[in-house]
């Protein structure tokens, strides 16, 4: 479904990713984790069109991002769950939940996505009429993960869904990660949760300093030593 | 005595129906402001073009008053756009003061385009409409219809902001304007869309004030700065604090000049301008 050859990107003089190659498959979900800085947040902002890539090529089902406006590339099934969230803080729950249908395509089945964003947070539809800024942060979300399944979209982009969560409610939101998967959402998501991540997970891919060091299924993975060293303090 | 609370009555009344129009205007220059985060100094310059539209297509081509005025409120929202996209888009980035110099300019440009162009006589598009007499005042009725369709386009755009998908994205993209993209947002396409819905909100005053005021190049400073002390005192990009704002500063105009004199209506309108940005220079509700 997304495939990514040797995409290397940065911002002015700093290079973040250096020729990143990754492939996420129809009805997958993959995590990429690693360490602060190791460029995950630069990888999700390359594959939408947030920043340019430097070299390489980006291709959603065979079909090229090169020259797509960032603005666009919601249209190709792409949905970000950007990293901190980034609700519209003082908007409503439910118009940060329209802002999310806001292309032609998503307009039409506004009512219909609408109800099943709320049968998946039923708080989200008693919060419904709540200023998005005074949600806790769980709630914020389960918000900000609604607002991007409200276009339809194919694959799902979650930068650290858990950042900032106390520990059970960061269970809740790999509970729900999993539950978007079984839903039949291709999930790619960036985590610094590393063990609770791969319970999730059907692949993985290692990023240090801006380089894939690592990939392979979720039990390769927390089976290797330099996970279990460097990450799991194993 | 009785004679003169019919009197002051009638001042609070007309201050109530002035302050109609002048909400529409603080309301255009509000939104501009709360989205684009730049002050249309010219805004009063666009209403004055829209009045000189009307004044042409109705007078000059002898078109219907209702066709003139809609053809001036397009073309004043069709100038707002042009403005955002050549004027406003290059200057974006750059710092607030460098901004506020290049919308004058504009606000210089129009002025001295329309002196070059329309000539500085006083134009009048020779509507006059009658006074209307209730219970010993006498009211205007094109104050009255100012008010009224000033109320009714300041609900219209409080719909468009809250019921429709655009509307949101324009309450959005002042918050967070660098994720717009991921909701499939182009921002620009937003800002050209409020410029001319700005745009649009000056040349509907434009139809309000054409049907009370003498046209030539400098009815802008008429209400310009008057708008933007309006805009000031409700709190900069605070919409409800500008409609707030407008009744308030009406009132010491339209009362304080049938008190004292009607010079001194906007001197103490102004000196209270002064003494709230001494105790409340955030403005009245706050602003943004
Ligand atoms: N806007 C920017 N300008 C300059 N450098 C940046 C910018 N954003 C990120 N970087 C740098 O790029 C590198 C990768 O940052 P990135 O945000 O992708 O890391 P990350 O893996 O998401 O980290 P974290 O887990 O802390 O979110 C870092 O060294 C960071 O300092
Ligand atoms: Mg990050």
């Amino acid at each position: 479904m997304l495939n990514l050859a040797a995409v290397s990107a940065g911002y002015g003089g700093f290079q973040a990713l250096f020729e990143v190659s990754l492939e996420v498959k129809a009805g997958e979900s993959v995590a990429v984790i690693g360490p602060n800085g190791a460029g995950k947040t630069t990888l999700l902002r390359v594959i939408s069109k947030l920043i340019d890539a430097r070299s390489g090529e980006i291709s959603m089902e065979g079909r090229p991002l090169e020259n797509v406006p960032s603005y666009e590339v919601i249209g190709y099934g792409i949905a970000h769950v950007p990293e901190n969230r980034r609700l519209f803080a003082k908007l409503s729950v439910e118009d940060n939940l329209r802002m999310g249908a806001f292309i032609p395509a998503a307009r039409a089945k506004y009512a219909e996505r609408l109800e099943f964003v709320y049968s998946l947070f039923p708080r989200m539809r008693e919060r419904r009429h709540q200023i998005a800024g005074t949600l806790s942060g769980g709630e914020q979300q389960m918000c900000a993960i609604g607002r991007a399944l409200m276009s339809g979209p194919k694959l799902l982009l979650l930068d650290e869904p858990s950042a900032g969560l106390a520990p059970v409610v960061v269970q809740s939101i790999f509970e729900l990660v999993r539950r978007i998967c079984k839903e039949g959402y291709t999930v790619l998501i960036v985590e610094q949760n590393i063990r609770q991540v791969l319970k999730v997970v059907h692949r993985a891919y290692l990023l240090e300093t801006g380089r894939i060091r690592l990939s392979g299924t979720s039990a390769e993975l927390l089976d290797s030593d330099l996970i279990k060293k460097a990450y799991l303090g194993l | 005595m009785e004679f003169f609370d019919i009197f002051l009555l009638e001042a609070v009344i007309n201050g109530l129906l002035l302050g109609g129009v002048l909400a529409l205007l603080a309301l255009g220059l509000n939104l501009i402001f709360g989205v684009i985060d730049v002050v249309w100094i010219c805004y009063a310059e666009l209403v004055m073009i829209g009045m000189y539209a009307v004044y042409y297509t109705h007078n000059v081509f002898g078109w219907p008053l209702w066709l003139a005025m809609l053809v001036a409120i397009l073309s004043v929202a069709a100038l707002g756009a042009v403005l955002h996209q050549f004027v406003i888009r290059p200057v974006l980035a750059a710092e607030p003061i460098n901004q506020l110099l290049v919308t004058g300019g504009v606000l210089f440009f129009l002025q001295a385009a329309a002196t070059l162009v329309f000539g500085v006589e006083f134009r009048n598009i020779g509507v006059s409409l009658p006074a209307l007499q209730f219970g010993g005042m006498y009211l205007s009725f094109a104050r009255l219809i100012a008010f009224l369709v000033a109320l009714g386009g300041m609900v219209g755009v409080y719909l468009f902001l809250t019921r429709t998908y655009v509307g949101t994205a324009i309450r959005a993209i002042s918050q967070d304007r660098a994720i717009m993209p991921l909701m499939g947002v182009n921002a620009n396409r937003i800002f050209v869309i409020t410029s001319a819905l700005g745009g649009g909100l000056a040349g509907l005053a434009a139809c309000l004030l054409v049907l009370q005021y003498d046209i030539h190049p400098a009815i802008g400073l008429t209400f310009g700065p008057i708008t933007f002390i309006i805009v000031v005192l409700g709190g900069l990009g605070n919409m409800l604090g500008g409609f707030i704002a407008a009744f308030i500063f009406a009132q010491f105009i339209s009362v304080g000049g049938y008190v004292l004199h009607i010079e001194w209506g906007y001197v103490l309108a102004f000196l209270f301008f002064i003494a709230m940005m001494f105790w409340r220079p955030q403005g009245i509700l706050g602003g943004k």
